[in-house]
């Protein structure tokens, strides 16, 4: 009889660890990596701000994100994409809220000298046109191509504005860009793209036609390879998602967090861009 | 009265038969448990792996023949490019390649340990092995990106990733595995073949490489191809050095891919459902067949070698 008191006991303790949860609301949020650091200090803050309210948030990708919220698992689907784009997702199920704006730069390692090339040079390495820096003015050093895994918004984002329908050539790929990063700074002749906040001073951005990668041209669109950051809901969003997406949109996180993690506020935007790639000022803007 | 009592206890169920019946009720549903989890994941991946041939119109002949993987995009005649070829060489090459070097290092430490100093082998060797079967697979990954790799493009060129990194990757992780199994292989040979051979005036090496190693063989080899099984299956530490390209490897140091490398890159990045998810079940379902074929060539060879 002890036996089964101390299996009974078990039991009734695994109900209870499995029926134990946060006290209060809470939601999940998953997806997108790149926008990952961005929803998790937005939720701390939040949970500081708001006691009994708890954002989760995890990682996956954006592809999880988006079937994640378009199946209903969680409460918001975090994407670097829009939902259209992405084969598989019923976009009109989904709404869309963009919360920051991320450029998209070319890194190259740091003993290349360039540091300039027009788009069509830029299309050209990734098409495999060339593959000499020699070529496009620079040292004898071949040039190695470092890509994202296909479907990962960074490489969808440079696709889109760089490639132009061109196809890449096969080449590494790397599944974080913090990995991609790294190995452009530690080999020769390499080439890649991180988003803006991972920029450092181990590795070189590149200016594309006369253009700098920075913010400010961002914002003007004269720096054309950006792309929104994308928080999803699954019909309007309700209750705390609600509540959450506003947050994220207000001042206190598009000045403050937003500024710090290295995106850009979307309220900062002079333009706007559609999900076809028109492009318009923002009304309400000089 | 006192017969009564007697009659009742023989007919009532002892507290003893009870636990029985309890603990027998306990290791069955345990057992039933893990085998609707194995078979439930083998027909959950085998499912969503043959979609791709079936619902997605992908020939399985391209997959193992073609080299083009672009499951999101479709080829002239509106099949998916899925072409797994070059994970399915670069799969093989990392795991034949790693065991080929792995081997006369695993077979040299188990003699050691075994035959030649059994107290030191055991003292120094033993925790030595142990530890590198505790080292995490990111771990040996992170030192293969930041010392292998710059070594390997310092003096056999290229950009450092390839097959070769990988092997030498996979070569310390393998180790461990196929030591410490060949070491129970050559401790499992009886000590009468050993004396035997001794009395017959063998000396110590002759016996070694001629009584006991042979008698030994079908363990090491067993050995051998759990450390391939180990190295097939392995993903993280081999993503981090072989580069990923999903290119027909041209050497061992030009950038190559691995099904696990493909498979680990694609699954955030997919949409549940979607082609390109789809094509990587059937990575996932080749995966899991190579390694159902190897745990049926280690019972082949342990059946058909054990010593009698």
């Amino acid at each position: 009889m002890k036996h089964n008191k101390f299996w009974l006991l078990l039991l009734a303790g695994l109900f209870f660890l499995t029926g134990c949860k946060q006290q209060g609301a809470a939601i999940t949020a998953v997806g997108s990596s790149a926008l990952q650091p961005l929803v998790e200090a937005a939720g701390e803050r939040y949970s500081k701000d708001h006691a009994g309210e708890f954002v989760n948030v995890q990682g996956g990708g954006s592809g999880t994100g988006l079937s994640q919220i378009q199946s209903g698992a969680v409460d918001i689907g975090n994407s670097d994409l829009y939902a259209e784009e992405k084969s598989g997702i019923d976009a009109k199920k989904l709404v869309d809220h963009r919360v920051a704006v991320v450029g998209v730069t070319p890194i190259v390692n740091k003993d290349i000298p360039i540091k300039n090339l027009t788009m069509v040079q830029l299309r050209g390495i990734f098409s495999g046109r060339y593959t000499n820096w020699r070529q496009l003015g620079g040292p004898d050093v071949p040039i190695v191509i470092v890509n994202r895994a296909s479907g990962s918004g960074t490489r969808v984002t440079f696709e889109r504005w760089v490639m132009a329908k061109t196809p890449t050539k096969s080449a590494q790929e790397q599944d974080s860009t913090g990995m991609v990063r790294q190995i452009v700074s530690s080999t020769p002749g390499a080439i890649s793209y991180v988003a803006f906040p991972y920029v450092d001073k181990t590795v070189k951005t590149i200016s594309v036609d006369g253009v700098a990668p920075t913010d400010a041209n961002v914002q003007t669109n004269k720096w054309v390879i950006w792309s929104y950051e994308h928080m999803y809901t699954k019909g309007p969003a309700k209750g705390l998602a609600k509540r959450f997406v506003d947050y994220v949109l207000s001042d206190t996180v598009q000045q403050e967090i937003v500024k710090k993690l290295g995106y850009i506020a979307v309220n900062e935007m002079k333009v706007e861009r559609d999900l076809a790639g028109h492009v318009r000022e923002r009304a309400g803007q000089s | 009265m006192a017969e009564d009592k007697i009659r009742e206890s023989l007919l009532k169920e002892s507290k003893a038969s009870k636990r029985e019946k309890h603990g027998k009720i306990l290791s069955y549903s345990a057992i039933i448990l893990i085998v609707v989890v194995v078979v439930s994941i083998f027909l959950f991946v085998a499912t969503r792996g043959i979609a791709t041939f079936t619902v997605n119109k992908g020939s399985i002949i391209d997959f193992f023949t073609k080299s083009q993987w672009n499951p999101g995009a479709t080829d002239k005649g509106g099949h998916p490019l899925i072409g797994a070829l070059p994970m399915i060489v670069g799969s093989f090459a990392v795991t034949v390649l790693s065991a080929i070097v792995a081997t006369p290092f695993a077979i040299a430490a188990a003699i050691y340990m075994v035959e030649i100093s059994p107290r030191r082998g055991y003292k120094i060797l033993q925790p030595v092995i142990e530890l590198l079967v505790g080292i995490p697979s990111v771990v040996y990954g992170f030192v293969g990106l930041s010392v292998v790799v710059p070594f390997i493009r310092n003096h056999f060129g290229g950009t450092g990733f390839g097959i070769l990194a990988g092997t030498l990757v996979l070569f310390v992780m393998i180790l461990p595995t196929a030591t410490s199994m060949s070491v129970d292989a050559l401790r499992a040979v009886p000590r009468y073949y050993r004396e035997a051979s001794l009395a017959l005036g063998a000396t110590r090496w002759q016996t070694i490489y001629k009584v006991v190693l042979r008698a030994a063989v079908p363990g090491i080899m067993t050995a051998v191809i759990f450390g391939m099984s180990r190295a097939f299956g392995e993903a993280l530490a081999v993503q981090m050095v072989i580069g990923n390209a999903t290119l027909l490897p041209q050497n061992l140091v030009s950038p190559a891919s691995t099904l696990t490398s493909i498979l680990t890159m694609g699954m955030g990045n997919s949409v549940m459902g979607s082609v390109s998810n789809n094509a990587l079940w059937s990575l996932a379902l080749l995966l899991l067949l190579m390694s159902l074929l190897f745990n049926i060539l280690v019972h082949r060879i342990s059946k058909k070698g054990a010593l009698h």
